[in-house]
């Protein structure tokens, strides 16, 4: 489509930013491919295109099917679906501080393992360091994750329905449910015996390398089915970004738009927390990354801030495994040492170009 | 008729706004909104396109029941201005775009463009087409609203006091603009004011509210020393200097 003048010109802007958007995406398929490669066992990338095009001799089939590749498309997935759940609250709920944990997710979700493990046993440990954690039952764990993560989101959905309580309301809401939970979870810890309480907290650092290929199944399917949701909704984010009142005046339904944004977005955060523990911050620095680049059109900030979490999360896990390797580090602890900074300095002002 | 509201009750939880309000709007016609703060002027132009719903009383838009209309039908009918516009991180294009989001399937088509450029144009906006809107000056900000409004390509233009934050020229430049659209394409202009001397300049039908009942509604006849007297508790005297309507505080 060529046209002259101001749409022309409007047109160009677009495609700068559409363009900006498939770098992104490259970039991530760049790291990712990097990922499978990197790690304590050498292998080249040679070796895993062959493993991948499945021509692989030796023992690299058995560690990139069984070991890296699960763990790369963990991260992809986690990032994709927690940078998107953060970007979408931030809109719906028209705060910036808004991120997928907001609601009490998180908390919920490790109230509700600890409560496995404690209470259904379903966890113990053998030596100190993260993968040593024997999570005997870990479907009891995961699911009950699962439905601690959801009860939250539950609390906060009905009142957002039925008391037509305000978005700041739910925000805060969100906190008070977190600390109960929170509360919750240290009366389980003071009454467990030490090889719970350690398990609870291996539990709640966040391990890529949980996932097995039936979770990641499970994750794709739910992060896939909201992501589509959230990519057709575009149109009406970027009118809520003008406010609530013009947003119904361009024919907004703004309360179903806001129940079920926040009801997908708690889904998605639940599910991936459920099988892979707490990974923080993506949600809040992916999108407030691209924000910071593209400007604030869903068009290209929903697409570009999955693929920023994906990317952010690889590298980070990349360098959990590799830094002092072979000790893998927790990557919700990379993800804050290299987030960060790079988010206060784009807050800061180290970027004005848009 | 474009549009009629008959014993419409607006209250938020216990307190009433709008008390059985009763008017009518034709095509081309220009009706100011007058009274004072508090008297549910800006209620009463939400409930006119859903964004507040009434509690009683029906709206009739081109005879139609406007609760029998989906949002993005009543969005296509009708084009709302805030009160208080919100900036953020788009362009004024992008802005602008969003008016033809009720039309919008997908993407915009080469139509929806061709529509925000011709609205550009027409508010002397065209230079600031790719200029953020959180880097406008304030009567920058509220003429890109206006300009998404009337990208709506409504039939009633709603606008919650459009010049409240324009100088002296883009009053008139804002306000000449909106009148054209009344005349030449006979879109019905109901527009919350404060500015008296601007509502009889421009205006051809005017509505007093007080404490959410309708006062008086009707031509300029109604606009007497007497009424703005009584709605706005402040004697006036209205004169005409070079045949610009006046009113005066005394």
């Amino acid at each position: 489509m060529t046209l002259e003048g101001t749409p022309g010109r409007y047109l160009a802007y677009t495609r700068r930013k559409a363009a900006l958007v498939v770098l992104l995406l490259l970039a991530t398929g760049l790291v990712g491919v990097y990922a499978v490669q990197a790690g304590s066992a050498d292998l080249s990338a040679a070796q895993v295109l062959q493993t991948l095009l499945g021509k692989a001799e030796g023992n690299s089939g058995v560690i990139i099917w069984n070991i890296r590749l699960p763990r790369v498309l963990a991260a992809v997935m986690a990032g994709v679906g927690l940078s998107l759940a953060g970007c979408v609250m931030q809109n719906i709920l028209r705060n910036p501080l808004a991120s997928p944990f907001t609601l009490g997710v998180s908390q919920g979700a490790a109230f509700g393992a600890a409560l496995a493990i404690v209470a259904l046993d379903a966890g113990s440990t053998h030596s100190a360091s993260v993968d040593a954690v024997i999570v005997s039952h870990p479907w009891s764990v995961t699911g009950c994750a699962f439905l601690g993560a959801m009860a939250a989101t539950l609390v906060v959905f009905l009142l957002a329905k039925y008391r037509e309580v305000s978005p700041e309301a739910m925000v805060l809401a969100g906190v008070a449910l977190g600390s109960l939970f929170s509360a919750a979870t240290v009366v389980l810890q003071y009454f467990a015996n030490e090889v719970q309480v350690a398990s609870i907290v291996f539990w709640t650092f966040g391990n890529l390398g949980r996932a097995s290929w039936r979770d990641l199944g499970m994750m794709a399917a739910v992060t896939g089915a909201a992501s589509l949701y959230f990519l057709a909704r575009r149109w009406d984010y970027n009118a809520l970004e003008s406010g609530e009142e013009t947003a119904r005046g361009l024919g907004v339904e703004v309360e179903r738009v806001r129940l079920t944004g926040m009801f997908l977005a708690s889904l998605v955060t639940a599910t991936i927390v459920a099988f892979l523990g707490i990974i923080g911050f993506i949600g809040l620095v992916g999108p407030h990354l691209t924000r910071r680049v593209l400007g604030g059109d869903y068009r290209f900030l929903l697409p570009a801030s999955g693929a920023a979490g994906a990317l952010l999360l690889l590298a980070a896990d990349t360098l959990a495994r590799t830094v002092i390797a072979p000790v893998v580090l927790p990557v919700g602890v990379i993800t804050s040492f290299l987030g960060a900074p790079l988010f206060l300095y784009l807050l800061v002002g180290g970027n004005h170009r848009r | 008729m474009i549009l009629s509201v008959d014993g419409v009750d607006f209250s938020y939880r216990s307190h009433a706004v709008l008390k059985k309000v009763r008017f009518e709007v034709q095509r081309g016609q220009f009706l100011a909104i007058l009274g004072n703060n508090g008297a549910g002027k800006s209620t009463l132009l939400k409930c006119l396109n859903r964004i507040l719903s009434p509690q009683r009383g029906t709206i009739l838009m081109e005879a139609v029941d406007l609760r029998r209309l989906t949002r993005p039908q009543v969005a296509r009918r009708l084009g709302y201005l805030a009160q208080r516009p919100e900036g953020g991180r788009m362009t004024v294009f992008d802005a602008v775009l969003l008016g033809r989001k009720p039309y919008i399937k997908w993407e915009p088509s080469p139509t929806d463009l061709a529509i925000v450029h011709r609205v550009l144009i027409r508010l002397g906006l065209e230079d600031f087409a790719l200029r953020y809107l959180d880097e406008l000056s304030g009567g920058e900000l509220q003429k890109a609203m206006l300009a998404r409004a009337l990208a709506q390509e409504p039939r009633v233009l709603l606008l919650d006091e459009p010049t409240s934050n324009l100088d002296l020229k883009n009053q008139l430049d804002v306000l000449q603009t909106v009148k054209r659209a009344a005349a030449e394409e006979g879109v019905a202009v109901v527009a919350v004011m404060h500015d008296l001397n601007l509502a009889l300049r421009f205006a051809n039908k005017f509505l007093f509210l007080t404490g959410g009942t309708v006062f008086a509604c009707g031509g300029p006849e109604v606009v007497t020393p007497a009424n703005v007297a009584q709605v706005y508790g402040v004697p006036v005297t209205i004169t005409r200097l070079n045949d610009v309507p006046l009113v005066v505080p005394l």
